[in-house]
């Protein structure tokens, strides 16, 4: 698979789908109807800077600054997979 | 593919009730003769109020539920519904309205909306609506679910439809699908009937055929070909009928796992079948949830598998399926810890196969089955 996704397309959440914090699990979760999938933290952090505005990379740079430990591309080779697999399941769209 | 998901939970401690189902009313306008309500449902009179509900929801929205389904009955019946999710969708749950569309009209769908609703799941009966009529026990409700479920996706919601499969429809599945195709779902899920409640009252008239079963589930896998061919977005969840299973399914995910149901009139259950279980389960008006939920004698009875018996207790597969259904085992058995009897390992799986006789030999039609309302409930009333 190629990962490898548009750096100017902008991904939004499916609609009617919800990400939000959950205090008692202590992580993202992905809320839709009737069901829930529990993020781990590095899918939590990258769907919690779609906004419907931002292309990929600008995630891409704004992740970057958030994690500035990150050794150089991993950030963006991670989100470049994340959003062709998190397309790919139905849990993000594009226009 | 790699795993985005956290799979990482407590050890065997008892998580939280991450599901909270609201059984607001079992008033319904239809009377559909597979309805999972306690058979004894005219019983309860003292529904519980605006603020009675709104404290469980917050209740339980403090113990970390976070999916919640407003059901009954029918919902819609409650004039406060929308006062209800509006304080549900503020607390931070996800929203699910599970619904016959009956009450439901344009300016109700968009009040719900303002008022935070995140989906709705419409019920249907079957393809044709003669079939339909016949079995929940209304001409006119087809036609009314059609119409409202249009305007559900018309004005944005993401919406399941729901459509419980028994003998009487199930050879209608390509239509079926065909048509929910047509309304727009964004996911279907083909129930078949389980068999509690009145459908268990009705359960040889219910009760489909193998070669029936065989057939609807080859007509789901060529129409899963069919929409992704269309590029098509459209879910569809074969729940398959367990009395022609060999292991029993994971009931619940396990009894007071992740969760739980609060009924009309206050009573807590592990799931809204388990009313018929010969124990007492505590009420929301007297108790607390959380001491509910992680201490109460009913809540812990039957977790864990300490109460299994044989052949569930050396079993390999135990934690699998969680030794089946309290409610079937005790409806076939009379002991709800028994194994459940749709294990082909069971002493007790001739019952199965058993009803599978009785409802070959079966040839009612769709309109001389037993129809849930509050007349015939009164025969199920304890005085």
């Amino acid at each position: 698979m190629n990962p490898n996704t548009d750096s100017s397309r902008v991904y939004y959440l499916r609609r009617g789908w919800r990400l939000q914090w959950e205090e008692a699990q202590q992580r993202h979760v992905l809320l839709y109807p009737e069901g829930m999938v529990k993020l781990n933290d590095s899918a939590g952090a990258i769907l919690g800077q779609l906004d419907g505005q931002r292309d990929v990379a600008t995630l891409i740079e704004r992740l970057q600054a958030q994690f500035p430990e990150a050794p150089d591309g991993a950030i963006a080779e991670d989100v470049h997979a994340f959003l062709a697999d998190a397309q790919q399941q139905g849990w993000i769209q594009h226009d | 593919m790699t795993d985005h998901t956290d799979t990482a939970t407590a050890n065997g401690a008892t998580g939280a009730p991450l599901w909270l189902l609201a059984e607001l009313t079992y008033r319904c306008p239809l009377q559909c003769s597979y309805c999972s309500n306690p058979l004894d449902f005219a019983a309860v009179k003292q529904e519980l109020t605006t603020a009675e509900w709104i404290e469980v929801l917050t209740q339980a929205r403090a113990m970390g539920a976070v999916q919640l389904g407003f059901s009954g009955g029918e919902p819609l019946v409650r004039q406060d519904l929308e006062t209800l999710v509006a304080e549900a969708r503020r607390l931070g749950f996800y929203t699910n309205l599970i619904t016959s569309a009956l009450g439901l009209d344009e300016a109700r769908i968009h009040a719900l909306r303002d008022a935070g609703l995140d989906h709705i799941q419409i019920s249907l009966q079957a393809s044709d609506p003669d079939v339909a009529a016949a079995v929940a026990g209304s001409t006119k409700a087809h036609a009314k679910k059609l119409a409202m479920a249009r305007a559900v996706k018309e004005a944005g919601y993401p919406m399941v439809l729901n459509v419980v499969l028994h003998r009487h429809n199930i050879d209608q599945l390509d239509t079926i699908i065909a048509l929910c195709d047509d309304l727009g779902a964004d996911a279907v899920e083909l129930a078949n009937c389980q068999l509690y409640g009145w459908a268990h009252l009705n359960r040889a008239g219910l009760l489909p055929s193998q070669a029936q079963l065989e057939a609807a589930e080859a007509t789901t896998q060529r129409w899963r070909q069919h929409l992704a061919e269309r590029g098509r977005d459209m879910r569809l969840l074969f729940v398959v009928p367990d009395y022609y299973a060999d292991r029993p399914k994971a009931c619940m995910g396990g009894w007071a796992s992740i969760f739980m149901t609060v009924a009309p009139d206050g009573a807590v259950l592990p799931c809204h079948s388990a009313r018929m279980l010969p124990m007492d389960f505590p009420n929301a008006r007297e108790r607390p949830l959380q001491e509910i939920w992680y201490a109460s004698a009913a809540f812990n009875r039957y977790r864990g598998d300490d109460w299994m018996q044989e052949p569930c207790r050396s079993c390999d597969e135990r934690h699998k399926d969680v030794g089946g259904c309290r409610c079937q085992a005790y409806m076939l058995t009379g002991d709800p810890a028994a194994t459940d009897p749709v294990c082909d390992l069971s002493p007790d799986h001739h019952l199965i196969e058993a009803a599978r006789r009785e409802a070959a030999d079966d040839s009612r039609s769709a309109q001389a089955l037993t129809l849930r309302n509050a007349r015939e409930s009164q025969v199920f009333c304890r005085a």
